[in-house]
């Protein structure tokens, strides 16, 4: 596994597409917690997905005050696509050109696959990292430790 | 090892006897088609291990890519509360390539239950609150799909396969004979 960035550093800044027509920013999202789950591509199979289970918990990401992106290497089109298909309500970015750029930042790119590693980071309003983890690429890491890591951020910051 | 946060208790659906060895948690889906092909397996496992084996189903409905992912499980917990859990549970899976909303009555109906207050419940949201819970409670535990499946308390990350359930099982077996 790559050495991915590591609780206390300052999240670096990205700007990329959200869609075809639109870009988004890391700036956006200060203010509040902030997950962002590089995955490595869209269309793994369905039931045991990554963004499809965020998907599903993103109430609770919500309830705890936290907004959510997925970042892989696949295109903007792709991801419109991928978003469509499975209803996805949250923001899947395309780090697409140059090619996982910003994955590279976060430690979190698989040079002998070209694509990103499963590398989850929790931000906290500030924008810094408050809890990373990378998992197995062939193992969904669920969402228990995100949820574990917004309480504690939420506790410390009372 | 992911563990299993909430522990089985008298709210739970229980196949099989309390005090055996071996403890088997599936969250499931009932539109899932992985699910539907665990189901004749897990079977199987439970015929195998026979009393040294309880084995308990909890919701995890992917409910926006299954959209029929809710009522199905509400509908089970219907026939629950009538005490056919069960064979709500196998006619789901056993059927799931033609879930539809008139299947489950029709299922409802085989049980000689009411499809009038099933239909009741499912506007009021009776069961809702519990299949939430179970969801909810997965989502702690590190579920990561479905089928999701723990063998003694930590998540089975292996195969859903005969032979890899098995060999979980005879693991426990062997270490608790081992004392």
């Amino acid at each position: 596994l790559t050495s991915i960035l590591q609780k206390g550093v300052a999240a670096p800044q990205f700007q990329l597409r959200a869609d075809p027509e639109r870009s988004v920013s890391l700036q956006e999202f200060l203010g509040k917690p902030l997950v962002i789950a590089f995955y490595p591509a869209d269309w793994s199979p369905v039931c045991g997905e990554q963004m499809t289970l965020y998907n599903e918990v993103l109430p609770e990401f919500r309830r705890r005050g936290a907004e959510v992106v997925g970042i892989s290497v696949d295109g903007a089109w792709c991801h419109r696509a991928f978003a469509a298909d499975r209803k996805i309500h949250f923001l899947l970015l395309a780090d697409f050109e140059p090619k996982g750029a910003v994955a590279k930042r976060y430690g979190a790119y698989r040079e002998l696959d070209g694509t990103c590693e499963r590398a989850i980071f929790v931000l906290d309003p500030r924008g810094r990292v408050y809890w990373s983890f990378c998992a197995a690429v062939d193992v969904n890491p669920g969402a228990d430790g995100i949820l574990d890591a917004l309480e504690l951020l939420d506790k410390e910051g009372r | 090892m992911t563990p299993l946060r909430t522990p089985v208790s008298d709210g739970d659906h229980i196949a099989g006897r309390q005090d055996a060895p071996v403890t088997i948690v599936e969250y499931g889906d009932y539109q899932c088609p992985y699910c539907a092909e665990a189901y004749p397996i897990l079977e199987d496992v439970r015929r195998h291990f026979g009393q040294n084996l309880l084995f308990v189903f909890r919701h995890f409905p992917l409910v926006e890519i299954h959209p029929l992912a809710q009522t199905a499980a509400e509908a089970a917990e219907f026939a629950g509360s009538k005490g056919s859990f069960w064979e709500m549970h196998r006619l789901l899976f056993e059927n799931q390539e033609s879930l539809s909303p008139e299947v489950i009555h029709e299922e409802i109906k085989s049980l000689g239950l009411s499809t009038q207050e099933l239909d009741l419940a499912l506007a009021n949201e009776v069961f809702g609150p519990k299949v939430r819970a179970d969801f909810v409670n997965g989502v702690r535990s590190g579920v990561n799909g479905t089928p999701t499946v723990y063998v003694q308390g930590f998540r089975h990350d292996g195969s859903l396969e005969i032979k890899s359930l098995f060999q979980a099982v005879d693991a426990v077996l062997e270490a608790k004979s081992r004392g």
